[in-house]
């Protein structure tokens, strides 16, 4: 990124804190509050009958699946009804393109504003399983950089989707059977070897995936299943791929 | 400040504006006089860069918008037809997150929110959210908001339509201040009321082309005569073509519309004593000056607002 295009992006991302600052009181809970009574309740009450997975406490093997899996909500959530609506319903980003303001612009203020909120929210959910004993390795401190990552692979297709459609009835489509399946096969709750054949292949292309087992092996501080830089590299596809694609569908959309 | 010749915007095989020639000077007020599906909306947002004409030659501030459209944008303010305000954002923070998109800074941003609030007389409003503010509210914050870069021009596009009469004066008396600042202002109307009272020089436009240019007097002067006679009949409707083959020859010209008869003639009066000459007997007369609108049904044969 060159100087020219910081200022402005910095600039929606501004837009985007200044509406949070309405919002976050309601956000604590779902992004935050939510995952810790969801490692409580499932962690230590399953748990309690799961015993162990793979030779590690039930509560210490969730918590990464589920700090990964929230990150994963929040950033498709947030790029869904708020991207559209900025397009279609309070025009906003065609307000911002009368300015000196790029669609290019506009999809970085978007990401930007995500990783805050994912990070926040992160590191606040890690802080909170530190106690519990349920980090046990130091690697644990990069798993922000994992749910980062994981961040921008989700939000920047989910953003071109978003802003590609014309009908928010087409997201009930991606939660029915991109985010409920990804949630379900991704290895958040139990390992994908419990999967059948035919479906793990859904966990191979989910970004999610890919991001749990990287934030597993940091928090047990044991191998992942694929290289780290196969997982990355995963990773990483669908971020640059989608940001890619976002960057084109946001100029499409906003040009007429 | 603005050049544009030949310029062409198609949507698909749909021509919307078919190769006009417009050039705007600093300081003028310059208006697009038009119904609806004129065209007007897509040439403002070519003159905002926000949409790439399909051919002709068009420059702003002496410059391309397709190559320097953000240098250019950084000297517009834009108020586009259809609001576009931020509705979860209060009155100010509209205005103050909207200066950063010029790169402006906080301290600067909350000075210039702070001084053109005061100007659209929207201070007291402004911890309000938009949302229950009233259309007239909503569109001086829009006007607002597009003068927050010190714009060298301010765009637009229908400023007064669909608002009460109320609302439109102060719009109009707001907008006529700006103007006498030395602005340059292009506005798009289809009112010609507005644009009489707004426009310096426009251009009245219709299906996509320019069929008429000048200053709303000249335009008045050159198109219609000084006053014009509306006759209505008892039995009008399908006999007003009948009435004003009967009235041919009275003043200038005569035009037959569904509901009345217009007489246009430098000398209501006089035409009028004619029309009793020849034994007619309209139920309502009404003699007043011309207007724009009779210059355009003059140029198109149609009515401005329907
Ligand atoms: N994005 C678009 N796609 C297709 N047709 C369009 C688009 N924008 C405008 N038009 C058409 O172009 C014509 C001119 O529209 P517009 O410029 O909005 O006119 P005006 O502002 O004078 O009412 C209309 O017939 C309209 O339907
Ligand atoms: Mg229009």
């Amino acid at each position: 990124m060159t100087a020219g295009t910081v200022r402005p992006s910095i600039a929606v991302l501004e837009r985007q804190l200044t509406l949070y600052r309405r919002l976050w009181r309601a956000s604590v809970f779902s992004s935050f509050v939510l995952p810790v009574l969801f490692v409580i309740s499932i962690g230590i009450g399953v748990g309690g009958y799961v015993g162990s997975v793979k030779g590690v406490d039930y509560l210490s093997w969730i918590v990464p699946g589920v700090v990964a899996s929230t990150a994963f909500q929040m950033a498709l959530g947030e790029s869904t009804y708020p991207v559209l609506g900025d397009f279609k319903w309070s025009r906003a980003f065609h307000a911002m393109r009368a300015t000196p303001v790029q669609p290019n612009h506009i999809l970085t203020g978007h990401l930007l504003y995500l990783l805050f909120r994912v990070t926040t929210a992160v590191l606040a959910f890690l802080l909170v399983v530190l106690f519990f004993g349920a980090l046990r390795s130091p690697w644990a401190v990069t798993v922000p950089l994992v749910c980062a990552l994981l961040t921008v692979a989700t939000a920047a297709p989910v953003s071109a989707f978003a802003a590609s459609i014309d009908s928010d009835s087409h997201f009930t489509l991606l939660f029915r059977f991109v985010m409920i399946p990804a949630s379900l096969f991704s290895g958040v709750f139990f390992p994908i070897e419990q999967l059948p054949g035919l479906i793990r292949p859904v966990a191979y292309v989910s970004p999610l995936w890919h991001a749990v087992e990287l934030c597993r092996s940091a928090t047990l501080g044991t191998a992942p299943p694929w290289p780290v830089a196969a997982h990355v590299g995963c990773l990483l596809v669908w971020a640059v791929a989608g940001t890619l694609l976002a960057a084109r569908r946001f100029r499409r959309r906003l040009e007429d | 400040m603005i050049f544009a010749r030949g310029l062409v915007k198609r949507f698909g095989d749909f021509t919307a504006v078919n190769g006009i020639d417009v050039e705007v000077a600093p300081g003028e007020a310059f208006g697009f006089l038009g119904p609806n599906g004129a065209g007007k909306s897509s040439t403002m947002r070519m003159i905002s860069c926000v949409s790439a004409p399909t051919s002709g030659e068009l420059r702003i501030l002496g410059m391309d918008p397709v190559r320097d459209g953000t240098r250019i944008r950084a000297r517009l303010g834009v108020c586009p037809q259809l609001d576009n305000l931020d509705p979860d954002l209060t009155v100010r923070e509209n205005l103050t997150t909207y200066a950063r998109y010029f790169g402006l800074s906080r301290v600067e941003g909350r000075r210039r929110a702070d001084e053109l609030l005061d100007f659209v007389q929207l201070s007291d409003r402004a911890g309000s959210m938009v949302e229950p503010l009233s259309g007239g509210m909503k569109r001086r914050l829009t006007i607002a908001r597009s003068m927050i870069n010190e714009p060298d021009i301010v765009l637009l596009d229908e400023p007064t339509t669909g608002l009460d009469p109320q609302a439109r004066h102060l719009l109009w008396e707001r907008l006529f201040r700006l103007k006498q600042r030395g602005t340059t202002l292009v506005l798009t109307t289809h009112y010609m009321d507005e644009a009489e009272q707004l426009c310096d020089r426009l251009v009245v436009m219709d299906g996509g082309k320019i069929v008429a240019e000048g200053s709303p007097r000249s335009l008045i002067e050159t198109y219609s005569t000084a006053e014009v006679v509306e006759l209505r009949f008892p039995d009008g409707l399908d006999l007003n073509a009948d009435y004003a083959a009967k009235m041919s020859g009275i003043g200038e010209r005569v035009d037959p519309l569904p509901d009345r008869v217009l007489l246009y003639a430098d000398d209501g009066d006089a035409a009028l004593t004619e029309v009793h000459q020849r034994g007619l007997t309209p139920s309502s007369v009404l003699i007043r000056r011309s207007t724009l609108e009779d210059v355009f049904l003059h140029l198109t044969g149609r009515t401005l607002v329907d």
